[in-house]
């Protein structure tokens, strides 16, 4: 009984999963993942590319594949058709009349098509439910060093570059009078979303990756009016998320991706009750300066 | 003739454009414009939805290569004049995502970034420069309040605040004095007095032709190509007008192409 008490204690509720070498790694590399996600998701939401970021999650699963059977990093295979698939739906938007959201519903299925078609004709030791859905609880050592060093890349670049992308966002039409090169800031931000796209299916798979990509964003979006702060928010709740939905699965024994991205969208949802300036249920003549 | 042309030879001319045509996939938006503006001066630049304003407007920025003619800005090249800060747009309220997640003083700070370094971080200078421009503006006391608090004229003269504080000396605005309060026209016509005299080339987008009247010493018509230019009392002619907006052809009076009418002088 004292036992039984014992394990529901809230101390040994955090601990006691920390006594297991793959707890230790899940939640580190969920928690990265979902900083690294939540920084970028600041940029897809300001930017309208919450649709974008569906069809790069979904059009690098083909690469992860090939990437398995030629026996090299998947991270560079999801890089290549991440970018590939971006390239495309700009070319065939800019060749053929046929509206951008068309195009991106259309390639990306198309790309995502192709990655189920190779899974099942590829013999290899791919496991089509890790890809899908996520794995951080089984997650290997060369998997998390290519997660380690991804997230280190994406992190470094954003950080950088976060003044002249937030520019792009707001208001490129100046960013290009000013001389600054908006296409190449363009190229770049596709290319960290389709590597935080990569690194997020390592925790929640390719299916709810885009969740990661958006709404630790939009959730940051409704609780502040200052970007700096948006990005801090943002990581905040998108790590916390993570490290709960870690902790969620490993108690009640439920799938982690989902778990992590419900813990997300009810933080979401928190924001959309109760933010203090944009929540549904503000108090009346609240907003001040 | 036109002795806009004689009398600005041997100042500095702020925009020139030589015989620039520019085309979009083989359809023409803008052919033959040829223009002189000196610097220190307020120009109008008057046409249809359609006539090429905004294609005008974006060879001037660089956006859009023209398929043949040169452009300089100060007398140098546009890439150059990108780099030198020298051009701002100031843009038409519908343009921007006003639920963006910056204050004016933000705003009003992108207009330092092409002076600063690669990080963007801002110096003693680029700060003093942002609260001068906010001073000129009236907008100080608003700095911290977010871009989407303010009204239509308030967040017209947060972007004329960042061209003021980029420092270039060639402004051009499209559509300014639309959806502002009263407030704003008279800081705005007296700000743009000002640039004059200090000086900077302004260049005006507008339908509306009263504004032109009031504020520009020189106007520019456009239809697809530059119909005419020059001292607004001269050309505001009911003729001119009329062949603007009327959609005559341009030869009815300036023979084959007006840039030939123009260089033959």
């Amino acid at each position: 009984m004292n036992d039984l008490l014992a394990s529901f204690a809230p101390i040994s509720w955090l601990v006691e999963p920390l006594s297991h070498e793959f707890m230790r790694r899940a939640l580190m590399v969920s928690a990265l993942v979902g900083g690294v996600c939540g920084l970028l998701s600041c940029y897809m939401t300001l930017k309208g590319w919450a649709l974008m970021g569906d069809a790069v999650s979904h059009a690098v699963m083909p690469g992860v594949v090939v990437a398995y059977a030629l026996g090299l990093p998947f991270s560079i295979g999801a890089f290549v058709f991440g970018v590939g698939s971006v390239a495309l739906i700009g070319f065939v938007k800019q060749k053929s009349r046929i509206k951008e959201d068309t195009v991106i519903g259309l390639v990306f299925t198309g790309f995502f098509a192709l990655g189920l078609v190779l899974v099942s004709k590829i013999k290899s030791n791919i496991d089509l439910m890790h890809i899908l859905f996520g794995s951080p609880l089984g997650i290997s050592y060369s998997d998390v060093n290519q997660t380690l060093i991804i997230s280190a890349l994406v992190v470094n670049v954003l950080v950088l570059f976060r003044r002249d992308l937030m520019l792009y966002c707001f208001d490129p039409t100046h960013a290009r009078s000013i001389g600054i090169n908006t296409g190449i800031l363009h190229y770049m931000l596709l290319s960290m979303l389709s590597l935080a796209a990569v690194a997020g299916l390592q925790t929640v798979g390719i299916i709810l990756v885009v969740a990661m990509l958006i709404t630790p964003g939009a959730t940051a979006y409704l609780l502040t009016d200052r970007f700096d702060r948006m990005t801090y928010l943002a990581v905040l709740s998108s790590a916390v998320s993570s490290i709960i939905g870690v902790y969620i699965s490993y108690w009640s024994d439920i799938e982690t991706g989902g778990s992590i991205v419900l813990v997300q969208t009810v933080i979401f949802l928190f924001a959309f009750l109760f933010a203090p300036r944009y929540g549904i249920l503000k108090s009346q003549g609240s907003i001040h300066y | 003739m036109n002795p806009l042309i004689t009398e600005t030879e041997h100042s500095v001319l702020g925009i020139e454009a030589f015989d620039v045509c520019v085309d979009y996939n083989g359809t023409v938006a803008l052919y033959d414009a040829t223009l002189k503006l000196k610097t220190g001066s307020i120009c109008g630049l008057v046409g249809m939805n359609g006539a090429g304003k905004t294609t005008f407007f974006k060879a001037l920025m660089g956006f859009v290569r023209p398929s043949r003619g040169i452009i300089r800005i100060n007398g140098s090249a546009v890439f150059k004049a990108q780099r030198d800060q020298a051009v701002a747009y100031v843009p038409q309220n519908e343009g921007i995502d006003c639920s963006f997640p910056v204050s004016v003083w933000d705003v009003v700070m992108m207009g330092r970034y092409g002076s600063m370094n690669f990080l963007r971080v801002s110096r003693e200078s680029d700060r003093k420069a942002v609260w001068h421009a906010l001073e000129r503006v009236e907008l100080l006391e608003l700095r911290s309040r977010p871009i989407g608090s303010l009204s239509g004229g308030q967040r017209k003269r947060a972007f004329l605040a960042r061209a003021i504080a980029q420092r270039a000396s060639v402004l051009l605005l499209d559509e300014p004095f639309s959806g502002v309060d009263v407030r704003t026209e008279k800081l705005m016509s007296e700000l743009f007095l000002q640039f004059r005299k200090e000086g900077r080339t302004i260049l005006i987008s507008t339908h509306d032709l009263n504004h032109v009247r009031d504020f520009c010493d020189l106007v520019v018509l456009i239809n697809k190509t530059v119909l005419a230019y020059g001292k607004t009392s001269e050309i505001f002619t009911q003729e001119n007008l009329t062949m603007t907006f009327g959609g005559m052809p341009p030869n009815a009076l300036f023979g084959p192409t007006p840039s030939e009418g123009f260089l033959n002088e």
